[in-house]
C-alpha cells in the first residue's frame, strides 16, 4: 500500500507539475503573439539580453506586464472561487456569483460618474478612463462591501453558508440595479466609460498594482495552504469539521475575508472577469479530487493559464483590435461550464 | 471514565430547553446505547458531548478534563464523531480516512498516520476501495469510511448518531460488531444513538432513555423493559430472550 499511495500522490504531483508547464508554455506562446508577431528565437534572445531594440520594448513594456497581470488576475480569482466554492459549501460560489464583481461594477461607475474619473483619453483605437486610480479604489470598495454585507447578514444567521449565498445573490442584483440606475442619469460619454471598464482589460494595471496583487495572493496563498487540512476536514461537512479540531465559524469569516480581499483586488485593477474563480477549480477537481492540499495551487495555476489563454484569443480573434478578456472569459467560461454540467449529471461534490 | 454532569442545552436565548440536566458516568470500553423518539433530544446531546456545540449549563470531563475548556485540538485527539447525515465529497477513501489524523498532523501526514489508516481501513475491510472515490461508494461503504475516519483518530470516547442508517442488516452487525471490539480492546467508550432497540440490546452494555430532554432511564439491559419501550416510544411491544439473548418485538 505505501507505494500504491505514494503513486497516488505522485500523480497529484505530476498534475501539478503539467498545469505549471502549461502555464509557462501559455506565457511563452503569449509572448509570441500579437500586432507584431516576434519568433521564439527573437524573444529568447530578448530575455537572455539580445534581440532587437523594438523587440525589447514590446516584451519588456508590453507583453510581460500583461502576462504577469493575467497570471496573477487568474491567481487571485482562481484561488478565491476554490476557498468559497470550500467555505460556503457551494459548488456555485465565486467572486461573480456572490456580487463582489457587480459590487466594483457599481464602485467603478460612480467613480465615473460622479467622480470625474470618466473623462475620456482617446488613444489611438482604445478608450481610457482619465482617472484609473479613482476608478480602481471605488471598485475595490464596491467589491469590498458587498462581502462585508454579505458577512454581517450571514453572521446575524450565525455565519450560515447557505445564507451567504443567498445574500450574495440577492446584493449582486441590487448592485445591478444601482449600476443600470448609474448608468440612466449619466451622459453618453460616462455610460461609455462605465461599459469600458466593465468590458476588462489587462493592460490597465501598472508594475505599482501588479505588485500590490502579487504581494495579497502570496499572502492568500500561504493562508490558505496553511488551513489545507481544515478545508479538506469542511469538505465532510461543518459537524465533521469542527469534531476534528476546526474553528469552522472563523474558517469561514477569515476565509470569505481573504478571499474578497485578493479577488475584489484583482477585479478593482482589470475589470470584470467572470467564470475563472467559477470554473478552474471546477476543472482541475477531476484530476486532484476535493484534495486541498493539491486544489488549491492546481487551481491557482489552471485560472492563472486560463487567464493567458484567453488573452491571447483576445489579441488573436479580430487582430490588431483587442477583444475585451471579460466578454470573451464569459463567452468561452459559460458553455464550459454548461457541457461539465451535463458530462457531472450535477455539481454536487 | 466519561462523566457528563448536569448539561442543559436550548437552541437560543429564550428558547425552551432541549436538553434538560442530563448527568451519567460510563467507563471506557463500554459501549451505551441512547435511544428515544424523533425530537427527544439524542442528536443534540452527542454533539453536546464535543465540541460541535456548547452546553449553555453543565459539563462534559473525559478522564477528569472538561471537554468545553480544552482546545480544539486536544478535544479532537479525545472525542470522535460520526455524524447522522454525512456531506459526502470526491475524496478517495484513503483521504476521508486520513483526515481522522488531523489533530495529529503537523507539517506534513506521518509514516504512523499512514500505517494506522491502512491497519483501520483493513479492519472495516475497504482495502479493495482505498484509492476510489467516496462518492462512487454505496451508503453502507460510506459509512464504513466515517466509522473509519473516527476510529483513526484513536478516540477515548466514540460519538456514532445512527451509525447502521444505511446499512443492510449483514453490514449493521459487522459494523457494530467492529465498534464493540475496537472499545473493547483500546478501551473507548462509545455512546451511539440507535433506533433499533434489538441492535442496542445486541451490542450496548448500558442504555440511555431519552424522553423530551431528559433522561428518563440510565442502566444496564435490566431497565429495558416494555413498561420502559411504552413509556419513551409509545408502543406496546415485549422484550422476549431469543437463544439467550434479548430481542424487541413490537406486538
Amino acid at each position: 500500500m505505501k507505494t500504491e499511495y505514494a503513486h497516488y500522490i505522485k500523480r497529484k504531483w505530476l498534475a501539478l507539475a503539467v498545469l505549471c508547464a502549461a502555464m509557462l508554455c501559455a506565457a511563452l506562446l503569449s509572448l509570441s503573439v500579437g500586432a507584431a508577431s516576434l519568433p521564439l528565437v527573437e524573444i529568447l534572445l530578448v530575455l537572455i539580453g539580445g534581440g532587437e531594440d523594438a523587440s525589447h520594448i514590446i516584451i519588456f513594456n508590453v507583453r510581460i506586464p500583461r502576462i504577469v497581470t493575467a497570471v496573477s488576475v487568474g491567481f487571485a480569482l482562481a484561488m478565491s472561487g476554490c476557498i468559497m466554492q470550500n467555505v460556503l459549501r457551494n459548488p456555485l460560489a465565486s467572486a461573480s456569483t456572490l456580487g463582489i464583481s457587480q459590487g466594483a461594477s457599481f464602485g467603478a461607475a460612480v467613480a465615473i460618474v460622479y467622480f470625474e474619473a470618466g473623462v475620456h483619453v482617446v488613444s489611438g483605437a482604445s478608450v481610457t478612463a482619465a482617472s484609473p486610480f479613482t476608478v480602481t479604489i471605488f471598485a475595490f470598495i464596491g467589491g469590498i462591501s458587498t462581502t462585508i454585507l454579505i458577512l454581517f447578514l450571514s453572521y446575524r444567521s450565525g455565519a450560515n453558508p447557505a445564507a451567504m449565498i443567498l445574500a450574495g445573490v440577492a446584493i449582486g442584483a441590487m448592485f445591478m440595479g444601482a449600476t443600470a440606475l448609474v448608468q440612466y442619469f449619466a451622459d453618453d460619454i460616462r455610460v461609455g466609460s462605465i461599459v469600458y471598464w466593465t468590458f476588462g482589460n489587462l493592460g490597465r494595471p501598472g508594475w505599482r498594482e501588479i505588485q500590490i496583487m502579487t504581494a495579497l495572493n502570496i499572502t492568500g496563498f500561504l493562508y490558505f495552504l496553511f488551513n489545507r487540512w481544515n478545508y479538506n476536514a469542511m469538505e465532510s461537512g461543518a459537524h465533521t469539521a469542527k469534531s476534528l479540531g476546526v474553528n469552522v465559524d472563523m474558517l469561514i469569516l477569515v476565509g470569505m475575508t481573504v478571499s474578497t480581499l485578493i479577488s475584489a483586488t484583482a477585479i478593482a485593477f482589470v475589470g470584470t472577469i467572470n467564470f475563472i474563480g467559477l470554473i478552474a477549480p471546477h476543472i482541475v477537481r477531476k484530476f486532484v479530487g476535493n484534495d486541498y492540499r493539491f486544489l488549491i495551487p492546481c487551481s491557482a495555476f489552471m485560472g492563472a493559464t486560463i487567464m493567458i489563454v484567453a488573452d491571447i484569443a483576445s489579441r488573436m480573434i479580430a487582430a490588431p483590435a483587442v477583444l475585451p478578456i471579460g466578454a470573451l472569459t464569459s463567452f468561452l467560461g459559460a458553455p464550459l461550464f454548461l457541457y461539465m454540467i451535463i458530462k457531472k449529471g450535477n455539481m454536487a461534490k | 471514565m466519561i462523566r457528563v454532569k448536569n448539561i442543559s442545552y436550548s437552541y437560543g436565548a429564550g428558547e425552551r430547553d432541549v436538553l434538560k440536566n442530563i448527568s451519567f458516568d460510563a467507563p471506557f470500553g463500554e459501549c451505551v446505547g441512547i435511544l428515544g423518539n424523533n425530537g427527544a433530544g439524542k442528536s443534540t446531546l452527542i454533539t453536546c458531548l464535543c465540541k460541535i456545540r456548547t452546553p449553555t449549563m453543565g459539563r462534559v470531563c473525559v478522564d477528569s478534563r472538561d471537554i468545553h475548556k480544552i482546545k480544539r485540538l486536544e478535544a479532537a485527539r479525545l472525542i470522535s464523531y460520526v455524524a447522522q447525515k454525512n456531506e459526502i465529497s470526491q475524496m478517495t477513501v484513503f483521504d476521508s480516512v486520513l483526515l481522522g489524523r488531523k489533530p495529529y498532523i503537523k507539517l506534513s501526514v506521518s509514516q504512523t498516520d499512514l500505517d494506522i489508516c491502512e491497519s483501520i481501513i483493513e479492519q472495516v475491510g475497504l482495502s479493495n476501495y482505498r484509492l476510489r472515490y467516496i462518492n462512487e461508494l454505496s451508503g453502507g461503504e460510506q459509512q464504513k469510511v466515517m466509522l473509519a475516519r473516527a476510529l483513526v483518530q484513536q478516540p477515548k470516547l466514540l460519538l456514532l448518531d445512527e451509525p447502521t442508517s444505511n446499512l443492510d442488516p449483514k453490514n449493521q452487525h459487522e459494523m457494530l460488531a467492529l465498534v464493540r471490539k475496537t472499545a473493547l480492546e483500546f478501551k473507548i467508550s462509545v455512546f451511539m444513538v440507535l433506533h433499533d432497540i434489538s441492535l442496542a440490546l445486541r451490542y450496548c452494555d448500558k442504555f440511555l432513555f431519552l424522553k423530551q430532554g431528559e433522561v428518563y432511564k440510565y442502566g444496564n439491559d435490566s431497565i429495558v423493559t416494555k413498561e420502559t419501550i411504552s413509556d419513551v416510544y409509545d408502543i406496546r411491544g415485549v422484550v422476549v430472550e431469543v437463544n439467550g439473548r434479548k430481542v424487541f418485538a413490537i406486538e
